[in-house]
């Protein structure tokens, strides 16, 4: 139990990841799950950036020719979530679209109005 | 330096819960706005300035745009389909 | 309901079968025929069959989601409880594993492993690149960002086809849309205008500046390419379509996103074919920290940053209007 005193950020993204994932099961809304679902991709990025923090160095730019690796944190986690956070804004673009699709069809954003308006279709 | 780390996640903490709480569908989205710019100072303090500034540009930049023209459509739609029902 | 019974003829069993047989409708037929009362409707399934006969009927509809709301009613309370059950099994799981991971900003941690130190110490001579991040991105992991670039090409064309509004076939909802476009803010608002007139051209500026110095500074195409599609989004705001029509339309989209993919694929094809078969290659390193170094990493962030700004802009117009 001696790492909670310290990973403040571990601690704070597995709160986070919950919250998104409690916004994703209980919101009715269309929209808030989608702002649900970008809470938890920013929880799982904060946890990697987090975990490629070392104490003491500096970014990963290469400052008087310095290449000694005790002197730079570490880059691999900061080139998986650059990544991640670009594709997430596609991810978040193309629901929005299905989103604007949905309300077109059923003029509402309610996702609980939207399953009974689909079952009175299907009955 | 630790002070700040932990005022910066509470406050992603707050805007995370208050997200969820707020009714109204635009203040939401602007939480989510000033959700994002903290994150891109605490991805500095992290020291990644990489992250920084394409967070600062796609997360709290474009998703927020999208956002609001998604909200606009919408009620655009809706204004269009009352009118409909009012003809 | 026999058969025996005299009253046959007007009871509920022969009219229903009648009904089936496709004689007569029971609501609208000849025969006179009362509401059907509640008790009536024991049998589940003539009530359903009923049910999908008035669809129009308001009693019905109101009896339907009165029998859908109990059902309703029991499935949320138990998704709700079955929610929070698993949102706190999950939290709780989830904080007793970080219990046990290493301590923030330990040095000695597992993740930093040779994998890093590797590319801290050779990544400026093998690839050119002061910045780390980007050499790591656009050199070692290269295909990787190929494969990402790919991802918001075809995310836009799935955004494409979802809100697309086809200008030949249906002019009409073309024209509904155009005015929609404007319902909520005012044409050529003045304040606007001027503070796109100032802001623009440093954003574009900034974005290019960010995405051509990826590799000595933070930055890079994903970035850049964003801050150059926000630049285009300010400036189709304040002007309109007619004005950004000129210079970015779905021809020039196209062009721009495919070209940039494709330079993108066949400059890294080569560079992994000479490098994997120690061939000779013309790609050098350079001088790490000028603009022309670092082989081709500044070529491929202009590429991506070109697909970046296309797919954000692009993006944007759809959700406005139905097509680019």
């Amino acid at each position: 139990m001696g790492s909670f005193a310290t990973n403040y950020e571990e601690i704070v993204a597995v709160l986070l990841f919950v919250i998104g994932m409690s916004n994703l099961v209980f919101q009715p809304n269309l929209l808030k799950k989608i702002i649900g679902l970008d809470i938890m991709d920013a929880a799982v990025y904060l946890f990697l950036a987090a975990k490629g923090y070392i104490e003491g160095r500096t970014a990963p730019i290469v400052v008087d020719g310095i290449l000694d690796a005790s002197h730079y944190i570490n880059p691999v986690p900061a080139g998986l979530v650059l990544t991640g956070i670009v594709v997430s804004v596609s991810v978040s673009a193309l629901m929005m679209a299905l989103t604007v699709c949905l309300y077109r069809e059923y003029h509402t954003l309610n996702i609980d109005e939207i399953m009974m308006k689909l079952r009175k279709e299907e009955d | 330096m630790t002070e700040l780390r932990i005022i910066l996640l509470v406050f992603l903490l707050v805007c995370a819960i208050a997200v969820s709480f707020s009714k109204n569908l635009l203040i939401s989205v602007v939480i989510y706005m000033a959700f994002s710019l903290i994150m891109a100072i605490i991805w500095l303090i992290l020291e990644s300035p990489d992250l920084a500034i394409t967070e600062a540009a796609v997360g709290a930049g474009v998703t927020s745009i999208l956002f609001f023209v998604t909200l606009k459509k919408i009620r655009s739609i809706k204004t269009t389909a009352e009118e409909d029902i009012d003809e | 309901m026999s058969k025996k019974n005299p009253n046959y003829q007007n009871s509920f069993a022969d009219k229903f079968t009648r009904w089936v047989k496709g004689d007569y409708d029971p609501i609208e037929g000849q025969m006179e025929m009362n509401a059907p009362d509640k008790e009536v409707f024991g049998d589940e399934r003539i009530r359903y069959v009923h049910l999908h006969i008035v669809k129009s009927n308001n009693y019905s509809e109101r009896m339907f989601e009165e029998g859908l709301a109990k059902n309703v009613r029991r499935f949320t309370g138990l998704y709700k409880i079955f929610g929070v059950i698993v949102s706190v099994f999950i939290a709780c799981l989830l904080l007793w594993t970080v219990s046990f991971l290493p301590k923030f900003g330990d040095p000695n941690a597992p993740e930093n492993n040779e994998v890093a130190t590797r590319y801290i110490e050779q990544g400026l001579s093998e690839t050119g690149a002061v910045n780390i991040v980007t050499g790591m991105i656009l050199d070692y992991r290269a295909f990787d960002t190929f494969g990402e670039s790919c991802v918001l090409f075809v995310a836009s064309c799935c955004v494409l086809i979802l809100l697309r509004v086809d200008k030949d076939e249906d002019p009409e909802s073309r024209a509904i849309e155009d005015m929609n476009d404007r319902h909520y803010e005012p044409r050529n608002d003045t304040i606007l205008q001027k503070v796109a007139d100032f802001l623009v051209p440093l954003m574009i500026i900034f974005g290019i500046y960010v995405v051509l110095n990826g590799h000595i500074s933070p930055g890079g195409g994903f970035s850049g390419g964003a801050i150059i599609g926000s630049g285009l989004i300010l400036y189709l705001t304040a002007y309109g379509f007619e004005k950004t029509q000129r210079f970015m339309n779905e021809k020039v989209v196209k062009a721009l996103t495919v070209g940039a993919l494709t330079f993108y694929c066949f400059a890294k094809s080569y560079s992994f074919y000479t490098g994997a078969n120690h061939l000779h290659s013309i790609i050098t390193p350079g001088t790490p920290g000028n603009i022309l170094s670092a082989g081709l990493i500044v070529y491929l962030n202009i590429c991506v940053g070109i697909v970046v700004a296309c797919t954000m802009y692009s993006f944007y117009t759809l959700f406005r209007k139905g097509g680019i």
